[in-house]
């Protein structure tokens, strides 16, 4: 068995955002390029699944849609373990471009299990999991906090509002995934960065469709007004203004 | 032509998110001078579906079949490309939550559609198709302009409001003709609580970090949160601490919420945190220190402790309630 992650190159979490003059981009000069959060985890779980496995499950590959700018994440998932590394050489400008070229790369590369992240932290798709199993004719299970392989079959918790299931799909699936699947992500270690430098990271050129969509526009959040402090000695006057003021109680 | 909506229901019951989302399609519709057309899987009652039209459906079709008690992402897909495609439609209009986020895309691939995902307003334009959208987990919005014929777009919730709209609706089974093959999703387990408010839906919420001190501080957090009818919410390290449960854990890396009122309480307010509640409509921060970041996203303030502050509001909260 055989599973293969999904990264999406992001900037840190903690990036302040600056447009370009134009406001038809957003100024990359400067960021701090991580492997999305959910991604992380995800690959995490794909780790722990694989080392108890017992050499059931007998590769874990990472798949990036993105020029070679994005090579330096890509190393950093192959140093915390991940076995090898494709990168699709091209610049994305939405996530059907995203899915469906990835899912051209599967078509001759087949994966049991695929994993997503339920959003990417820079443009908020939360798209390109379920998409890519439509391309592929396969299933797909959203919300994914939990995923174990019991003997031959995988199993899956989701988060549904107000609970969660336990859902079995066959193979092949994809898992779009999100709090939970792993507690925290791992961190590579002076061993595996000097591996990873050997392990093989496969170039390919797009041969998926086009993108259906693009930004014209960016813009900054309208500036809030200032706080309204109340007197923490009288602090039910909170109540009377969410009522009279606000009103929205 | 028409604008498609799917209008999820729980327990054969609608939410309010469903009226915001029929009335969302229906401005769109009206703009493009098409009809409004409901999807709705799974058993509703007549009374149920009926309340669509107040909100601007001018039809509704239900796909009823016994398996979609579980949700299985292909086969709702199926039957809401399918509708879309039988009705000509230009837009798609999904909510985004739990299942918006499940079955969307698949329906976006079905139809050769560009896909914009929480958007939080009516189109900018119509031709070309050019919505607003946060990125960046709201730190920044930008114009997404989606190319293709059909349209899919998904709502940010609460971010529309009910718009009543007077008219009448014709109620059609609809036969998605699909066969046992197209579900694959096999349902082990269910757990649920019952009787608690679902935070993702709550229209208040009060929510406690780290300045709580300790898990047996919650008394008053609860009890504000009985009084006003609000859900319950945390910062990240109170739910690793084991405080409080996960499922109340809000943020970037928890829960997005989107509540009318979002009541902070000892949270200093970090990037991380407000990226999963920036989108409420009013923010009250309570803190002791003057320098807390939460304070600069906060709408009303109260400088001081929890310890004080919080007994206070649940006098007033109880006031209150008595005189409506
Ligand atoms: C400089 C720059 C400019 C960009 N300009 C645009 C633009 O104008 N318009 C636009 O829509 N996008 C743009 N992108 C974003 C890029 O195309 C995104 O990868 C794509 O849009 C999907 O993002 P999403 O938020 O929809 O992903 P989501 O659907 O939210 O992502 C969910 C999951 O899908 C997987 N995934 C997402 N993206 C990738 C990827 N590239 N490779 C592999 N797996 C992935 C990950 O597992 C991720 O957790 C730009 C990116 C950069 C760096
Ligand atoms: C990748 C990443 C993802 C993250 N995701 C999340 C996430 O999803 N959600 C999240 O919440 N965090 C997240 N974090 C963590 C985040 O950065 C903060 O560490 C966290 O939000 C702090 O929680 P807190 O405000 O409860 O605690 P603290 O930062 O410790 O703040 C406690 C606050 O309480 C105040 N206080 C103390 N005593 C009192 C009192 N008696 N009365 C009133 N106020 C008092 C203090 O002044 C302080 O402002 C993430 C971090 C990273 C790096």
């Amino acid at each position: 068995m055989k599973i293969l992650v999904c990264l999406s190159n992001v900037p840190d979490t903690t990036t302040k955002i600056k447009l370009s003059g134009d406001k038809s981009a957003v100024d990359m000069t400067g960021v701090q390029w991580v492997i999305n959060p959910w991604d992380e985890l995800a690959l995490t779980r794909a780790l722990d699944l694989k080392e108890k496995s017992g050499g059931k499950i007998e590769k874990i590959t990472v798949i990036t849609v993105g020029e070679s700018y994005t090579e330096p994440t890509i190393r950093k998932a192959l140093a915390v373990g991940a076995d090898d590394a494709v990168r699709i050489n091209m610049m994305p400008t939405d996530d059907y471009e995203v899915a469906s070229n990835i899912a051209a790369y599967l078509k001759d590369n087949p994966y049991e299990i695929v994993l997503s992240g339920i959003e990417s932290s820079d443009y908020n798709g939360s798209a390109v999991g379920g998409m890519l199993a439509e391309f592929l004719k396969v299933p797909s299970v959203s919300s994914v906090s939990f995923l174990d392989i019991e003997g031959e079959e995988p199993i899956l918790k989701r988060e549904i509002p107000g609970g969660t299931e336990t859902v079995k799909v066959p193979v092949p699936f994809v898992a779009i995934v999100q709090k939970g699947i792993a507690l925290d992500p791992r961190i590579p270690a002076m061993r595996g960065i000097m591996m990873a430098r050997k392990k093989p990271l496969t170039v390919v050129e797009p041969t998926g469709e086009s993108a259906k969509s693009t930004f014209i526009e960016f813009g900054m959040p309208q500036p809030k007004a200032k706080v309204k402090m109340i007197d923490p000695e009288n602090a039910g006057e909170l109540i009377t203004l969410l009522h009279e003021e606000a009103k929205i109680i | 032509m028409s604008v498609i909506v799917y209008t999820e229901n729980w327990d054969g019951k609608f939410k309010k998110s469903s009226y915001e989302l029929v009335s969302y399609a229906h401005a769109i519709a009206t703009e493009l001078g098409v009809e409004t057309i409901a999807v709705s899987i799974g058993q509703v009652a007549d009374d149920q579906l009926n309340v669509l039209a107040n909100y601007g459906a001018t039809k509704v079709l239900c796909a009823i079949n016994e398996k979609f008690t579980v949700l299985d992402n292909a086969a709702y897909a199926s039957v809401i490309a399918r509708a879309a495609k039988a009705n000509n439609a230009s837009v798609v209009v999904f909510a985004n939550n739990f299942t918006g986020k499940a079955v969307a895309p698949r329906v976006a691939v079905k139809l050769e559609a560009g896909m914009a995902n929480s958007v939080t307003a009516l189109p900018i334009s119509f031709d070309p198709f050019v919505v607003p959208k946060n990125i960046s987990n709201g730190k920044a919005n930008g114009k997404q302009q989606i190319n293709s014929e059909i349209k899919v777009i998904s709502l940010a919730q609460n971010s529309f409001g009910l718009k009543e709209n007077e008219g009448t609706l014709t109620i059609e089974a609809y036969d998605a003709e699909l066969d046992d093959s197209k579900f694959s999703t096999q349902l082990v387990e269910k757990n649920t609580v019952s009787g608690k408010i679902i935070l993702t839906d709550a229209e208040l919420v009060v929510s406690g970090g780290r300045g709580m001190k300790s898990p047996d501080n919650w008394g008053p957090i609860e009890e504000l949160a009985s009084i006003l009818g609000a859900g319950i919410a945390c910062s990240r390290p109170v739910a690793d601490e084991g405080w409080r449960p996960h499922s109340e854990h809000v943020g970037q890396t928890g829960k997005v919420i989107a509540p009318n009122l979002y009541i902070a309480c000892g949270i200093s307010g970090a990037i991380q945190h407000l990226a999963g509640v920036n989108s409420s409509k009013v923010m009250v921060a309570i803190n002791t220190d003057p320098e807390a970041p939460f304070f600069e996203a906060a709408d009303y303030g109260i400088l001081g402790d929890v310890k004080t502050v919080l007994p206070q509001l649940v006098e007033a909260a109880k006031k209150f309630k008595a005189h409506q």
